[in-house]
């Protein structure tokens, strides 16, 4: 089909689609070129605080290159820098190959990066080990934490919102209904009381000479919260499962966990995966709360590097919170990508 | 007569209730091996209910039921070793969707039997072409008819080795042209000599295979007869009024 002919049949092919054509056109022609200009044309992108200071009209690039370290690492020492790279490098060494469905060797995998990369990650970051400096976590910072808390979460989160939704369904009375106390009292509690229960009330109730470190208990406070809410969304994909495939499963023998394991957990979790990554994105963006606690995410150092003297610019603190938000999009489109992705793969020739 | 042969199945005053509705009014029966036991009955008589009894998807209240020597409790040590040993049919087929037939087939040797893979893929084989579908084996269930997912659903059990087949309502979710194909499964199974209990609205196959047919009516088993008995001198009135409605 011509250009000219496509045109009109799709975009101009009576008067009220034609308006609506407009109108689109419209809202583009005054949103799109102050944007490209702020973002590019008018932006400065060599310099420092002084090249800055005199512009108005556009981002101030520098800023971001000048402290992507803090940005990254926090204030974690220079010289160990490696340590946080290496714990990077060595979690896509075993998140990608997890990812591609072709990869070999799942299981093994899947007990890498489940049981044995956090163990390696712990010692590599916090150190404290013959060899290494320990480096204490008030030294985290910046993509680091947002890193570390939303993988702590998403890892923790997973298994033990299953067995809540099991336990929630489960035929003895005791496990169900602690089960339904553990996830009514977390979802109906705000995070960011949460956090600060954690960090500020939790240190009044643990024993004397008993201390927990800040970070850590941010983590068990977030892990806990989300473990509550994959809970219900792994619980609706149980309720999708008809009783027949349960019964039939047990009619051959299998016991109790076979059947979860083997039968109804791999079809009801297929159901929720657009609900599990929604909350994985959701549980993702709400690290960034941990700033309230003192403890500084991406968000947090990018807001600590705006009270630097030498970067108060007019279009800092813009600059700064475009570039987390694109670091955060980036993120969290790529986990909804991959999450379309797997639903595609996983409904070829399977249904009903 | 088949007395002769061990006690299978024994259900002695049994009785069940949803709540305060009594489903099951003091059932007594026993299957003898190589019998074929067809029950029959109008719906919401308690014959599914009696069936799943059986293998313990269902719980009884009071009574006995013992099977292949071993008494049904709470105990689930007990329920597993019952249902290892007895292959149960649906009226949905229930089969596992995720999974190849093969998959369907080789699941439960290999997870409750402990057998090798490939021995389990060997026998589910077999099976499968005792069903007439050895070339569908690579398929997903989804992608046969109804016919086919019911036969398929007969392989699935019978690849444990089951002293006992319970079939409840097997060709009931069927269209009429695919009946057929899977009574012809199921006679050769019943001529092979398999310990069979079939709830079945199919008089044509309780004619043909059953050593006994039972009805049920009310939670109560209202007559029990060889089907030579039964379908030309039945004695109770409510045996007689529902033979009526369905030859």
């Amino acid at each position: 089909m011509k250009p000219v002919h496509w045109i009109r049949k799709n975009l101009f092919p009576d008067v009220w689609n034609s308006a609506l054509t407009l109108f689109a056109l419209w809202i583009i022609y005054i949103s799109l070129p102050p944007l490209l200009v702020w973002t590019f044309f008018s932006a400065v992108w060599e310099g420092d605080g002084k090249t800055c200071r005199a512009i108005t009209t556009g981002a101030c690039w520098p800023f971001v290159k000048a402290n992507l370290g803090q940005f990254i690492y926090g204030r974690y020492p220079e010289s160990e820098l490696w340590r946080v790279n290496l714990t990077f490098v060595l979690g896509m060494a075993g998140l990608i190959p997890m990812l591609m469905p072709s990869a070999p060797a799942k299981k093994w995998n899947l007990i890498y990066l489940v049981i044995a990369y956090p163990l390696i990650a712990i010692v590599l970051l916090a150190g404290d080990r013959p060899g290494l400096v320990g480096v204490d976590t008030s030294l985290w910072g910046g993509l680091l934490v947002t890193m570390v808390v939303a993988v702590t979460g998403i890892v923790v989160s997973l298994p033990l919102g299953i067995l809540l939704a099991l336990g929630r369904r489960s035929d003895m009375p005791a496990i169900r209904m602690l089960s339904i106390l553990f996830i009514e009292f977390w979802r109906a509690v705000p995070l960011v009381t949460v956090l600060f229960m954690a960090s500020v009330m939790l240190p009044l109730f643990l024993p004397e000479g008993v201390s927990l470190d800040n970070l850590l208990r941010c983590l068990i406070g977030v892990a806990l919260f989300s473990s509550a809410y994959m809970a219900e969304v792994v619980r609706g994909g149980l309720q999708a499962i008809p009783r027949g495939q349960m019964e039939a499963a047990r009619a051959v023998g299998m016991s109790y966990w076979q059947t979860m394991g083997l039968i109804v957990l791999p079809q009801a979790l297929r159901h929720v995966i657009p609900g599990i990554v929604n909350t994985f994105i959701g549980l993702f963006k709400d690290t960034t709360l941990v700033l309230i606690v003192g403890i500084f995410d991406l968000l947090g150092q990018v807001r600590a590097q705006l009270s630097d003297p030498n970067w108060a610019v007019p279009e800092g603190a813009t600059t700064g919170y475009v570039f987390a938000a694109l670091i955060f999009w980036v993120i969290c489109f790529g986990m909804s990508r991959y999450s379309v992705f797997m639903e595609r793969r996983l409904n070829t020739g399977h249904r009903n | 007569m088949m007395s002769e042969t061990p006690l299978m199945i024994s259900i002695e005053h049994v009785n069940k209730w949803y709540d305060d509705f009594q489903v099951l009014k003091d059932i007594n029966l026993t299957v003898h091996e190589g019998e074929r036991i067809v029950i029959a009955g109008p719906s919401g008589s308690g014959k599914s209910t009696l069936i799943r009894c059986i293998n313990r998807l269902e719980a009884h209240q009071e009574g006995r039921i013992v099977v292949d020597n071993v008494e049904l409790t709470d105990d689930l040590k007990r329920i597993d070793a019952v249902r290892r040993e007895v292959g149960m049919v649906f009226q949905q087929f229930n089969l596992f969707p995720h999974m190849t037939v093969l998959e369907n087939c080789t699941l439960a040797p290999i997870w409750v039997r402990k057998m090798p893979q490939a021995d389990a893929e060997k026998l589910a084989m077999t099976f499968l072409e005792r069903v007439r579908i050895p070339e569908q084996a690579k398929k997903f269930p989804g992608q046969l008819s109804g016919g086919q997912q019911q036969r398929v659903a007969i392989a699935r059990a019978l690849c444990m080795q089951p002293k006992i087949m319970l079939f409840d309502e097997p060709t009931s979710a069927l269209d009429p042209e695919m009946i057929k194909e899977v009574l012809d499964v199921m006679v050769e199974l019943a001529n092979d000599g398999m310990t069979m209990v079939c709830v079945t609205h199919e008089m044509g196959f309780a004619r043909q295979v059953a050593n006994r047919v039972v009805f049920m009516d009310q939670g109560e088993i209202v007559e029990e007869a060889a089907p030579e008995i039964f379908f030309s001198t039945p004695k109770n009135e409510r045996t007689k009024a529902f033979l009526a409605q369905i030859l």
